[in-house]
Order: C-alpha cells, then structure tokens, then sequence
C-alpha cells in the first residue's frame, strides 16, 4: 500500500530474473546500443572490404567476424546486465586480478604484430588486449575501494585506489599505450570528482595534466610529431587526418552513397580508429549525427539515472563505466574533426575488433547493471523522518 | 567553529557510571553519522553528476556542430602547401659524371586528374581513357566519375603522346597537371650509385621530387636547394669507363656462372670511384619494390654489393699483414719464415689451401703462394695491439665515409674479444667481414705510398692523402710483392701486357647463416689489383659471388681462375679510356730492328 502510493520501484525480491531484469532495465539505452552495433555492421559493410582484399580474404570476412564477435558482446553485455551490483563486484574484482596478472605478463608472453608496442596476446584466431578488459575491472575496484573510503572506520580506499591507478598507468605507458593509460586516468578521476574531491586538488590535478603532456611532448618523438600535427593550422592530405576531413567534406549532409567512398581505401585503419570518416563520406552529417545521438543518450541517460542512486559503490563504478564509454567515443569522433590531437582510439562497438569488442560489452553489461532500478530506500527515509 | 566529539560522551559517561553496556550508545551514534555523512556525499554526487552530464551533452554537441561545418564546407583539390602551391621548388639539380655527362635530369611531363562534376560524358571519357591507358579499370574509372567525388587522380605521370591523346578525347572534366620527374638517360648505368628518386608531397599544380638511395638520398637536400643556382653536382664516375666496367663485369658474371659481383675502380691519390659497378642491377627509372621482411635483403637487384656487400675477403688481406711487419722492421721482403704445420693458435689448427706444406719461405714468397701459416706467424710477431691499430687505421673497423648514403650501413664486423688466434686468422682475411670499399681503400693506401685515402664520389682535382699509415718504403714493398703474385704466383691470368698488373687473389668460403659454420662448395672470390704496379694510379676490386668455372674436370671457383681474369679483361678495357699508355717492354725483342715508320 505505501508503496503504491509513493510511487517506490515495483521490485519484489522472489520475482523471475527476466521479467524483474525486462521492468527495472534502462531501456532506451538498451535500444541505442543495439542501434549502433547495427550502424557497427552498415558500416562495416562499407569499410572492412578494402582490407580484406589486402589480406587476401573474401571481401566480408570482417564482416562476419564482427557478428560473430558482436553476437558474443551482446549476450555478455545482456547476462552482465541480469547481474546485482554484488555479483557485478565480486565478478569484476576477479576478472580485474586476471586481466592485471595478464598485463603484467605481457613483456614475456605479448607480441607486438609488428607495431612497435607489445599491447597483444596473439590466440591464433584471434588477438587478444588485457588493458581492453582491465579497465572496467579497473573501475569497479576502485569504485569499491573508494566505497569502502566513505565508511566510518573504514580503510583509506581512495589512497588504495591512487596507488593501484598510477600501477596501471605506468605500466600502459611502458608498453607504450598513451590513450589506454589516459582513459583509465581519467576514469579514476572522474570517479574521484563524484567521490567528493576537493576542489583545489582538482585544480592541481588540472595543472599535473598539463605538465605530464608538455614532459611526454619534449620526450617522446612518436607523441610530438602528432601533436605538432594537429596544432598545425594547414591539415596535410596525405595524412590520414587529411584523408578523414577530406572524406567528410565529400560526403557533405547526405553522403555520396552506398559504397561510393574512396576514404576507405587511402586509411589503413578506415574500419576501426577512422570508421566515423567512412560513415560522413557514405552516408552523410545524417548518420554521424544520429550516431553522436546514440552516444549521447546512452552516457547521459545513465549519468542521470545515477543521480537517484543512493549506494556509493553503485554510483561511483556506473559512473566510471559510463563515463569512459563516452569519452573514448567523443575522443575517436573528435580526432576525426580535427577536435583533438590524433590519437588511435576505437569507436566502441562500432569499429571492428574481436575482443575489445567483447569487453565493452562486459563493460556496457556492467554500466547497464548499475543503473538498473532499484529501491532506493525513499520509504525508510520517509518512515526516518528524513524525506526531502 | 564547532567540534563535534567523535564519541556521544554525554551518553556515554553517566551510562557508564550507571554500570551499563556502552557499545549500543557508540553504534546508535556511528549509523547516525553513516547517515548524515551518506547524504552529504549523495547531495554532492548528485551536483557533481549533474555537471558531468552537461559537460558530456555540450562536448558531443561540440563534436556534432564541427562534423557539419567540415560536412558543408567544400571539398578541395589536394594543396600540398600552405599558402601558394609555388613553395614547392621544382628545380632539382642534374647529376654529372666527372667530364659533365649528364647521369640525371628532370624531364617535364603532366599528371593527369579529373574534376567529374564537370565531365560532359562520364561513359566516353571513361571508354576512352581505358584505350590509352590499358591498366586503368574500367568499371573502377565509372564508377569513379559517376559518383559525387569532386576530385581523383587518373595518373600521375603521362607521356607528351598520352597527353594529347587524353586532350582529343575534348572532355572539360579531364584536367592536366604539370609534373616534374627524374629521368636517368643512360638507363641502368651507375644505377646503385645515383639511386632513384620519387614524388614526396604533390598536388595538382607540382609535385616535389625526393630522392629514396644512392646520391640522390645523400645530397637531397644540396640537389632540391635552389640557392645552389641549379649547378650540376658533379661525381668522379666516368661515364665511359663505368659502361665498359659493366659490360665486362656482366659478360664475366656470366661465364663464372656467378649469381652475383661487384667492381671498383678508385684513384688512388684523390680517392674518387671512377667506376663502382654491382650486380644484379636495375633500372632506376623503374625502381623496383624494396624486398619484403622475410626476403634476403641481398638477394635484391637494389642491394650495392659495393658498400653493402660485407663479407670476409680471404687472402686479400695478406698483403696487409706483410706490409706492417715490413713497416715496423719486423721482417723485409727476403727474410724467411718457417710455414710448416703443424702450428697452434689458441687451441685450433692453421691449416693451407689443400694442406700443402711451402716449408721455408721468404716473406716475398708467402704472398705469391698465399701461405695462411706464413702470414699467421707474421701476425703474431706484430701482435694484437699493433696489429688491431693498423687495420684501424685502414678505416677497417667502421663504415667507409663513401658519400652514397647506403654506405653508412656497411658496417664491418670484427671480433669483440680479439685474441692471438684473431690475429692470425685475420691476417690472411678470415673473421673480418668488410666491404669491397673497405678493401679498395686499403689497396689505395699501399698503392700511394702509404696514405689512407677516403674514397668519394664526389670529383675532386688535387690529391687528398690523409694520414699516414705505413712507410713509402714499406708500400713499396708490398707493391712488388703484388706484382710479383701476377708474374709468378696465383694471379697469373691478371696480367695485362704493358700494364703492369699487381694484386692479390682471395678466396673465402661463405659463411652458412642457416645452419652456421660455412659452405663446402660457394665461395666469395676476390680480386684486388693496382696498376702500373711501379707507380700505381688506380686500384681495381673484382669480387664475384659463388662463382664456379667449370671447363675443366673440376669446378674451379677460387679467384686466380675467376676474378684474376675478369680484372685483366676490365683493365685492358678500362686502361686505355683513362689515358694510361701501355709500357712497351722492349728486352723482350731483340731480333727485331725497329725502323721508322715512313
């Protein structure tokens, strides 16, 4: 009876999973990451034939590999999702341990398949990233451990936390792997900004930032020559940078057609860090405006349906997760306009990729689990005399 | 400010003076500072979150607003440039041989690209081209000029003939560019040494010409600087005598069954290459593809056996063991040394070509016969230290300072641990890997008078001696001990009347890279000559890879039989082009009374 008239989330405890996981789901969000693994497919479709002819391959063979490596993304990112935020934990902290142990032995058993930074575990049939599924266990950790932080005689989660981040950090950027090492830096901060930092350490962090990139900028030719790249007011077509503006261009707002493109066989990596250029020459503003709509709604939405939660723990890894799905989409576009120093980052779920695929989906799964609805304990506020 | 205590001692004591139980009090106080403490962070979040969100909203927005300014701007022809498409200077500086023949020059041609918005008739134009330009696609071309692409290249270069033929097909889409590119006139000649050049940055008003190897590469920046006023950069190579060397080189090559070889010809005062020949060659006009990673770098017609090629040179080396031990007062030519076995160096046998035992020898003799023991000894009267200084001071140990830029490359390899049994095995030319350069540079310095000498490509006009390294004396020496191997030792077929050939032959096995130690049957044959041996002007290396003679009964490979006669061939037909006269030897005819010739 209170409940129907307070309006509290309609859960009940001895419920079936799937009928409780189908009403308390965010569905819209659902929706849209289904909707851009499909424009994943379309332009896969478009973009993935040049570099099967060049490996000598039927021209869909990415293709298929996609859905088959998308169709397991999707069922791990749906039984994720069907998991309490407890199971989410303590599934994650071990897969967080594996993935670490995996990292830390990549100078050993990792190859570099000729790119200059040992990142990989070649399986033969596939390549597999330990950093692609150590960030989200990344984030639930430290989520828990800055949790834990926020309780009354409880551990110093958040220098816990520090530790273990700047660990992952520096090992990412000893590979070297620059844009890994920042999206898990900046998901820790992220998390320590919702966690209640003070606001003139943000200011220093800020400042660390700056210095950090200037120090990596006279040290590290490979990140200089990109960065002087992009501050250079002239974009040079015969980088990839110039092939993707140049692409835009041509596709103007509805895009010069259906397999039309040309972008796809100048960029070598035209399926995976510059498939949204694909998308603008093919099909136009139209698309690439739906597809930063999809993004947008996703992030937003589960930021927002975070606000509710009342769990520490919950708030801070939904946010997190939430927030490096978004930023590594808004990195990928934004180099791609010119927006952003270039930096190889995948679109998620949209570029091709095998495992990385398959762990951001583990990742969405994650996010979608924490923003499920839950009681948010309204009535014992109520009942407490502490009601806002 | 108000502290608050972290424990209720208001509750606590009069409780505890009471006698009772304080831990409900604590926990009571405990989860109501949880829960005040809970929802100030929650009302923090929730701000926090909130700022997150809309950061997040107006970055997309941000990514979304660019993606369609770029989307609605127009697409433009490639401009290689900032600013004016002027900035790429065209001028590229020819190359000259020594005597101004020209080796490369720029050729002026046209690109040709099209604007397909404003082609008339897409199908024709397309038709059209495929029947001047058979390796265009087709359907590629359509499909191409049918779409919304304002702007694609067709080809990047086109003859004066193709480029009329395209004017008459009179469509307005079809647009020409002009182009510069490089053109080597004399085809495959001099092909390692000039290199090849490609289009770096173009677009459709010029197209920048850099060079990828050779002295293309290594003067880039000299031959692309307009500031030199388009003088020619002028080599030392003859253009005459680099023909005459390759065609000799080649028929030779052939006949020895070679699968490769390798010559050149250096002044021995300025240090200039007149020829330096490697072969399989190509043709820098159409550079062929660099070999792939698991392909044999050598293996490769792009590979300059010259500077590249490092190999251990055999008994070339003698020479140079004897000429020390001469220079330091050790031995001179007629002192005998005792070249019977068995001798023992640092746990390993020195054996002779064939196990032959020469028994006593005079220094003089060694050399013509070759003996590896003979020299082993002298080596190990001179001694590690004096020895490895001496070899040093050949520029033995480092890349020949040879301006093509492929020579930086050639870095010998020598032992890092370097032993007695070193010594005597690097004195007749085993466990030192060097370039041909290396060894004409070497041969330079005895033929001089004792004078290092860096060799160049570069024409020079006085003579460029460098340091000193043996005495004239000791070059001396060892020149007639060269010439002596010609006229009575291994060399025999080297001889070239009237020009008085000196050298030394050398025969090294080839090391196994796959499954180490070397091979029975594929040698590296060597020879290395200077002549007029009693006042040498020119140093000659002939080397020849696996090569095998097999008109007799046996194959023959070692370099007496191989190299020797391919250097009497070059330098019969190299002589005469560079001014030398032919001594003629008069005692040998004393019959004939000479008249004058009226």
């Amino acid at each position: 009876m209170t409940e129907m008239v307070y309006g509290a989330a309609p859960a009940r405890d001895n419920e079936p999973i799937l009928p409780k996981w189908w009403h308390t789901i965010d569905k819209l969000s659902v929706f849209c990451l289904l909707m851009l693994f499909a424009v994943g497919l379309l332009l896969g479709f478009a973009a993935s034939p040049p570099l099967a002819e060049r490996n000598n391959l039927p021209p869909f063979h990415y293709v298929q590999r996609q859905v088959l490596f998308g169709g397991v993304a999707l069922i791990a990112m749906l039984l994720t999702s069907m998991m309490s935020p407890v199971l989410v934990r303590r599934l994650s902290v071990l897969g967080f341990l594996l993935a670490f142990a995996a990292l830390a032995l990549l100078p050993v058993f990792g190859t570099d398949f000729g790119k200059g930074a040992v990142r990989w575990y070649s399986l033969g049939f596939a390549s597999v990233q330990p950093s692609e599924f150590l960030k989200p266990g990344f984030v639930v950790v430290a989520a828990w451990m800055m949790a834990a932080n926020q309780q009354i005689h409880g551990p110093p989660g958040m220098a816990w936390s520090f530790a273990l981040c700047m660990t992952i950090v520096s090992m990412l950027v000893l590979q070297p792997d620059f844009g890994q090492a920042c999206l898990v830096l900046f998901g820790w901060g992220v998390m320590y900004f919702v966690a209640g930092a003070p606001i003139t350490l943000l200011v220093g962090m800020a400042a660390l930032v700056v210095l950090g990139g200037s120090l990596a900028y006279a040290n590290s030719e490979h990140f200089a020559r990109r960065i002087d790249g992009f501050l250079s007011p002239e974009v040079d077509p015969t980088t990839q940078l110039g092939y993707a503006t140049n692409a835009i261009r041509e596709g103007g707002v509805f895009g010069v057609g259906v397999g039309e493109g040309q972008v796809k066989w100048a960029l070598p990596d035209a399926h995976t860090d510059f498939i949204i250029a694909v998308a603008a020459e093919e099909y136009g503003l139209v698309l690439v405006l739906v597809i930063i709509a999809l993004y947008g709604v996703v992030v937003v939405r589960s930021l927002l349906r975070l606000i509710r939660e009342r769990d520490p723990f919950v708030r801070l890894a939904g946010t997190g997760l939430a927030c490096m799905f978004g930023v590594q989409a808004m990195i990928n576009m934004g180099v791609a306009v010119r927006l952003l120093p270039a930096k190889g980052m995948t679109l998620p779920f949209v570029s091709y990729g095998g495992s990385s695929l398959i762990a951001t989906g583990i990742a969405v799964g994650m996010l979608f689990a924490f923003t499920r609805t839950r009681p948010q304990g309204e009535i014992a506020d109520l009942l407490r005399g502490r009601g806002r | 400010m108000i502290r608050t205590p972290l424990r209720p001692l208001a509750r606590i004591l009069p409780a505890r003076a009471r006698g009772e139980n304080t831990d409900s009090i604590e926990n009571e106080n405990i989860r109501a500072r949880h829960a005040e403490m809970q929802d100030r962070a929650r009302q923090r979040a929730e701000s926090r979150l909130l700022v997150m969100g809309v950061v997040f909203l107006c970055a997309y927005m941000t990514v979304g607003v660019r993606m369609g300014m770029l989307a609605t701007s127009d697409a433009s022809e490639p401009v290689a440039s900032v600013g004016a498409a002027t900035a790429i200077a065209n001028q590229r500086a020819d190359i000259v041989d020594r005597h101004g023949r020209i080796l490369a020059t720029n050729f002026e041609t046209h690109s040709l690209y099209s604007n397909p918005q404003l082609l008339i008739d897409p199908e024709r134009a397309a038709a059209e081209l495929v029947a001047i330009f058979p390796d265009l696609d087709h359907e590629q071309l359509l499909r191409k000029f049918t779409g919304k692409l304002k702007f694609t290249w067709i080809k990047k270069k086109i003859s004066p003939e193709q480029k009329q033929a395209v004017h008459d097909i009179g469509d307005p889409g079809l647009l020409f560019g002009p182009r510069e590119m490089r053109l080597y006139p004399n085809g495959t000649l001099a092909a390692h040494i000039l290199g090849g050049a490609s289009f770096g940055k173009e677009d459709v008003d010029a197209a920048e010409v850099i060079g990828v190897a050779g002295v293309e590469r290594q003067f880039d920046g000299y031959l692309r600087d307009p500031a030199h006023g388009n003088a020619p950069l002028t080599l030392s190579l003859d253009l005459t005598v680099q023909a005459a060397a390759e065609r000799v080189l080649s028929g030779g090559m052939r006949i020895m069954n070679a699968k490769g070889a390798a010559s050149i010809l250096m002044d021995v005062y300025t240090g200039e290459i007149l020829s330096a020949v490697s072969l399989p060659t190509f043709d820098p006009n159409n550079r062929p593809p660099a070999p792939k990673k698991n392909e044999e770098a050598s293996e490769s017609p792009l590979f300059n056996r010259t500077v590249l090629g490092v190999y251990e040179l055999g008994s070339t080396f003698k020479i140079f063991t004897a000429a020390q031990a001469i220079d330091l007062g050790l031995v001179n030519a007629e002192t005998i040394v005792d070249t019977s076995p068995p001798m023992r160096v640092g746990g390993r046998t020195i054996g002779e070509f064939r196990n032959k035992n020469y028994g006593k020898l005079s220094v003089s003799d060694l050399i013509v016969q070759s003996s590896n023991r003979g020299t082993g000894r002298l080596a190990l009267q001179i001694g590690v230290q004096r020895h490895k200084a001496f070899l040093e001071a050949l520029g033995m140990f480092d890349p020949t300072p040879f301006e093509v830029v492929e020579a930086q490359l050639g870095q010998p390899l020598y032992p890092k641990r370097w032993t007695d049994l070193s010594s005597v095995t690097i004195s007749y030319g085993h466990g030192l890997s060097t370039t041909p350069m290396h060894l004409a540079a070497g041969y330079a310095a005895i033929a001089n008078g004792g004078h290092y000498v860096s060799p160049t490509i570069l024409k020079k006009d006085t003579p460029q001696l460098g340091p000193r390294v043996m005495s004239p004396g000791a070059a001396h020496a060892a020149r007639r001990m060269l010439r002596a191997v010609v006229t009575s030792g291994t060399a025999s077929m080297a001889d070239v009347p009237g020009y008085a050939v000196g050298g030394k032959t050398g025969t090294a096995d080839k090391p196994d890279k796959l499954r180490g130690g070397y091979y029975e049957d594929k040698v590296i044959s060597t020879f290395a000559a200077l002549f007029p041996a009693h006042d040498p002007r020119y140093v000659l290396i002939v080397t020849l890879d696996e090569p095998s003679e097999n008109s007799g009964s046996q194959p023959r490979r070692t370099a007496g039989w191989t190299a020797a006669p391919i250097a009497s061939e070059m330098i019969g037909r190299v002589a005469p082009l560079l001014g030398l006269r032919p001594s003629v030897e008069p005692a040998r005819l004393p019959a004939i009374t000479l008249t004058a010739n009226n």
